[in-house]
């Protein structure tokens, strides 16, 4: 008996020792963890997609611990020091988004890139995390709901990286900006007028859109995406190839390493944006369910500390950043379930990818940062 | 009274609360439809997309098209389809590619230098995609390869079809030849149609007339396992494949007469000649002969490095079309359209006489003194004489008359100058004279001007005027339908592969050359009657080498000076000079005069003799192909055998 509650009590101490090392560095647990099974999830899955490439495998572990790495060095940032750099931030951001349209480097076909001398580097990446936090930034002295003036300077700072982004041209990521940005709005409570307001709105912009800003692969997509039988061996082929993977999984799965469609090539992109497709082909049902799952516990577990935030630039950052995550993993999934056209979002953490997974941990460190319980006299 | 709104804190917090629970709501439902979706696509509709993913195990295989055929006017087949094997590689079942070409190469099966085109062709198809490698091996290749087959997965032995011309190098530069796609050609043609086929027409009819001689390609669904190789069932399952038939190109009739093209064609062997014969009543080309030819078959072989060479570099020009794209002073076959201009322009009657003393200079002029073909003059010479005896002095006087301008305006109606729009590409236009034209021309103030002694030579075709044979069978054929113009074609009808309905193309009639009194066309043609026919025409003697043709016969023989000599010179045979400095000889014909059913141009560069002498004959051979029934053929050998060798009358004209 005594040796059973020796035993009880000293896994009792290892984890209250963890919990407590986990609070000294302002990090979350419950998150903290969910986040570590997405991320090995998306390891032993980007082995089976890259066709067993330990190189990939090594590669995607690698750039999870760096990303864990910054989420952790963030989170030790004051919430105040993150607000007074955020305006910054987002300024150096746009400036760099300009250089880019300006002189950037071309990279298939695309043109994201900075190059630093040392570093190639896509501003895009930035305003990810700048543009909410900078929304946040400009609603925190200010009375919520926000005012119609306020809303308009808003709308401006969206929309400007949003359209450099568009035009670079990388679709994905300029709607990622503009979610992420319209979820401060959201949660800043705009009024039910302007959002229906916005969404009457969308409808001629959307026409503008599909006549001049879109490029033809783009709006391509978006045709293929309606029927994609028309063009089953081009753009149509992707959508396909993903159903079929997911289909034929069915509930249980083909097994791991056994999925024919992603083995034998059939599926493009595997092991990027339509790794989704992989899990479904080899783990079925089941494991598309856990995995999402997980992203909801995720996704949940944040915006609930987003509401313990102190202050009004906290919870709106906290809070956008949480959701932006969400339309994340909702517009890869829908894309890969054929719900929604294709725009390149890859699955976060799953995906194999090194900015995107960086970024986002970057954005969970400042999440936690801005969240995270302190003792009064620190602050 | 505006309102000064304050922060509420403890309000704010409670929006946040609400907006992140409606929030929260919304995500459950986004990933719910997700979730829906999934079930939808992995409970539901399983089966079926079981189904398609082990489809995804059959792979589309296109099927190439025959191409269409090529025939002559009766239907002897020009351009055909033969079986043949060649070696092809999948990139995705080779190990190691460079080992794989390298170890092809050690065994003579290509060509080292070939290796790094190839390996960019291979890498810029599809991997899972046979590329040809070789297009048509050897019995010896084959069996070389197949002893060895085993040492190289992924390249196979293929049966194909590819095209086969039966008589070689026969109506080449109209048929034109098909060789390999290259990057140029993947520009312009639809790839989707040329899944699968390797070779596209690179001239002539197989060139001008690709889109209707390909077809379209079909496909074939083939179960392949996951090393992508062709297997004939999963388990024991044999499941059903998909095949869609293509759909093999239309043939083609040409308006080429073989039999005439093969007369011109003996008759030219061993130079470096041309003759085009027209239908005058349609513009059908009933021989179209560039000597010396080349055989088309290499190129739908795939031909070595060395044999490209070897044709490119022949001096005489194997692969150069000398009837589309030759330019050749006309000589003195120019003479009769240049009586015709005369006439329009009220310059002489038919009966106006000029004395021809041998020679001639300019009234008032500082030019040379000219002198005839024949130095002690032809004596008093109307028209119908002057264009019997080839009178130099008559045309001298009347192209000077008439002034440059003119003259081009009037024989630009016959197709001068100008492309005719035959149904082939690359055609050249050759160059019909004027003063604008020499201002175009040329870049010093002082070539720019026209000189009157400019016009003189144009008078008996010479100087700057040039033609293509094609032109002046064009030409020639226009003459004998009294003005009535017809676009040149090669194509005559159309078998529709799918229907088997043979369509005629109909004739594209040209607007008409004309003249103010009709009677002056038989003017000109009497000349030229009397040039094959009088005693005193310049090419009876060669023409009734072979007897007195069985029809009216009337023809035109000239010579284009290759190399300006003193015209005392010129009387020196044509044989003492060096061969590359002879003149070319030139002779127009055409026949029945009642009825014309042919017209034809010969052109021999740098012949041994004169143009009546040498081309003469040649023009009366295809005259004869066309126009006599074997029988009379046999009948005329039998009498004729070989025509003398002999010189006969000097006629350097």
């Amino acid at each position: 008996m005594s040796y059973e509650s020796l035993e009880t009590s000293r896994a009792q101490r290892t984890l209250t020792g963890t919990a407590r090392l986990l609070l000294a560095l302002h990090l979350d647990g419950p998150l903290f963890i969910g986040l570590c099974l997405v991320g090995a999830v998306g390891t032993i899955v980007v082995f089976s997609a890259s066709g067993s490439s330990v190189g990939f495998l090594k590669a995607q572990v690698l750039r999870f611990l760096l990303g864990l790495g910054a989420m952790i060095v963030l989170a030790q940032v004051p919430p105040r020091v993150i607000r007074t750099a955020t305006p910054w931030v987002y300024l150096v951001g746009l400036i760099l988004l300009v250089l880019v349209a300006i002189t950037g480097d071309i990279a298939m076909g695309a043109q994201r890139w900075l190059d630093l001398g040392i570093v190639r580097f896509q501003p895009s990446e930035i305003m990810k995390l700048a543009v909410p936090l900078a929304c946040a930034w400009y609603l925190h002295e200010r009375p919520l709901p926000p005012s119609l003036p306020s809303l308009l300077v808003l709308a401006l700072g969206i929309g400007v990286p949003t359209l450099l982004i568009a035009e670079q041209p990388d679709l994905g990521t300029s709607l990622l900006v503009a979610a992420a940005g319209g979820m401060v709005l959201l949660l800043a409570g705009l009024q039910v007028r302007y959002i229906a307001s916005v969404i009457a709105l969308l409808v001629p912009v959307a026409f503008v859109a599909w006549q001049f800003l879109l490029h033809d692969y783009q709006r391509q997509r978006v045709l293929t995406f309606l029927d994609p039988q028309s063009d089953p061996l081009g753009a149509g082929y992707h959508i396909i190839q993903s159903q079929i993977a997911i289909g034929s999984g069915g509930i249980f799965g083909k097994g791991y390493l056994n999925g024919s469609q992603a083995q034998l090539e059939f599926l493009p992109e595997r092991s990027t944006d339509f790794v989704f497709a992989v899990i479904g082909e080899e783990w079925g049902l089941i494991g598309l369910v856990t995995v999402l799952v997980l992203y909801l516990f995720v996704i949940g577990r944040s915006l609930y500390l987003a509401t313990t935030a102190h202050d009004t630039f906290s919870r709106l950052a906290a809070g956008s950043l949480s959701l932006t995550f969400c339309v994340y993993v909702f517009v890869n999934t829908g894309m890969v379930t054929g719900l929604l056209p294709v725009v390149g979002v890859p699955l976060p953490f799953i995906s194999y990818g090194g900015t995107a997974m960086v970024t986002l941990m970057a954005g969970f460190g400042i999440l936690m940062s801005l969240c995270a319980k302190r003792k009064l006299v620190s602050r | 009274m505006p309102t000064v709104r304050i922060k509420d804190h403890h309000a704010e917090q409670q929006l946040f609360e609400r907006r992140a629970i409606a929030a929260a709501v919304i995500m459950v439902l986004a990933v719910g439809a997700v979730i829906a979706r999934l079930v939808w696509l992995q409970v539901v509709k399983y089966d079926y997309f079981v189904q398609l993913s082990q489809g995804n195990r059959i792979r589309i295989e296109p099927i190439p098209p025959n191409r269409g055929l090529i025939m002559d006017r009766n239907g002897l087949i020009l351009a055909t389809n033969a079986p043949s094997y060649q070696l092809e590689l999948t990139r995705e079942q080779v190990q190691d590619l460079d080992a794989t070409l390298n170890g092809l190469a050690a065994m003579d099966l290509i060509d080292p230098a070939d290796i790094p085109t190839l390996k960019k062709d291979i890498r810029s198809r599809r991997s899972f995609e046979a590329v040809p490698i070789k297009l048509q091996l050897t019995e010896e290749e084959l069996a070389r390869f197949a002893a060895r087959r085993h040492q190289f997965p992924g390249v196979e032995i293929r049966p194909r079809l590819t095209r086969y011309y039966p008589l070689g190098s026969s109506a080449v530069h109209a048929i034109g030849y098909v060789g390999a796609i290259s990057e140029e050609d993947k520009k312009r043609l639809d790839l989707e149609r040329y899944a699968g086929t390797t070779l596209t027409g690179k001239s002539g009819i197989e060139r001008a007339y690709e889109h209707e001689l390909h077809g379209r390609a079909g496909f074939q669904q083939l179960l392949v396992n996951a090393q992508g190789r062709r297997v004939e069932r999963i388990g024991n399952e044999i499941p059903e494949l998909e095949r869609r038939e293509p759909l093999a190109g239309n043939d083609l009739y040409l308006t080429i007469d073989q039999r005439v093209q093969q007369v011109a064609e003996e008759a030219l062997r061993g130079h470096r000649a041309s003759a085009v014969a027209i239908d005058p009543s349609n513009g059908d080309v009933l021989a179209f002969v560039s000597t010396p030819g080349f055989d088309p078959n290499l190129f739908a072989r795939g031909l070595t490095r060395a044999q490209y060479l070897a044709l490119t570099e022949d001096p005489n020009r194997p692969m150069y079309d000398r009837a589309l794209r030759g330019t050749y002073p006309p000589g003195s076959t120019v003479k009769p359209l240049m009586a015709l201009a005369a006439l329009e322009y009220g310059v002489v009657t038919p009966h106006d006489t000029r004395f021809c003393r041998g020679s001639w200079r300019m009234p008032g002029g500082r030019d040379r003194l000219r002198r005839d073909w024949k130095r002690e003059g032809h004596g008093a010479v109307d028209m119908r004489k002057a264009i019997a005896t080839s009178c130099d002095v008559y045309f001298w006087d009347v192209a000077h008359v008439m002034g440059v301008d003119r003259i081009h305006d009037y024989l630009a109606q016959f197709g001068l100058g100008q492309q005719t729009g035959i149904d082939i590409e690359g055609e050249r236009e050759g160059i019909l004279p004027s003063t604008e034209w020499k201002r175009r021309a040329f870049k010093s103030p002082e070539a720019k001007i026209w000189y009157p002694g400019d016009t003189v030579s144009i008078g008996i075709g010479q100087g700057y005027m040039t033609a293509t044979p094609l032109q002046l069978a064009h030409a020639i054929a226009t003459l004998a339908a009294h003005g009535k113009r017809y676009q040149p074609r090669l194509v005559r009808a159309i078998r529709d592969a799918a229907t088997g309905v043979t369509r005629e193309l109909e004739p594209v009639r040209l607007p008409d050359a004309k003249v103010k009194d009709p009677s002056w066309w038989d003017v000109a043609i009497a000349g030229m009657v009397d040039v094959a026919n009088a005693p005193h025409g310049t090419a009876r003697y060669y023409i009734y080498q072979m007897g007195k043709p069985p029809y009216t016969m009337a023809g035109k023989s000239g010579t284009a000076q290759v190399f300006t000599v003193a015209a005392t010179e010129r009387m020196r045979k044509a044989s003492e000079l060096a061969e590359h400095l002879r003149d070319h000889a030139l002779f127009v014909a055409f026949a029945p005069v009642e009825d014309p059913k042919i017209a034809v141009a010969v052109i021999v560069e740098n012949a041994p003799r004169g143009g009546s002498a040498y081309a003469g004959p040649i023009a009366r051979k295809i005259l004869d192909a066309y126009l006599l029934t074997p029988e009379q053929l046999a009948e005329q050998q039998a009498k004729y055998p070989q025509p003398s060798a002999e010189p006969g009358p000097n006629t350097t004209e």
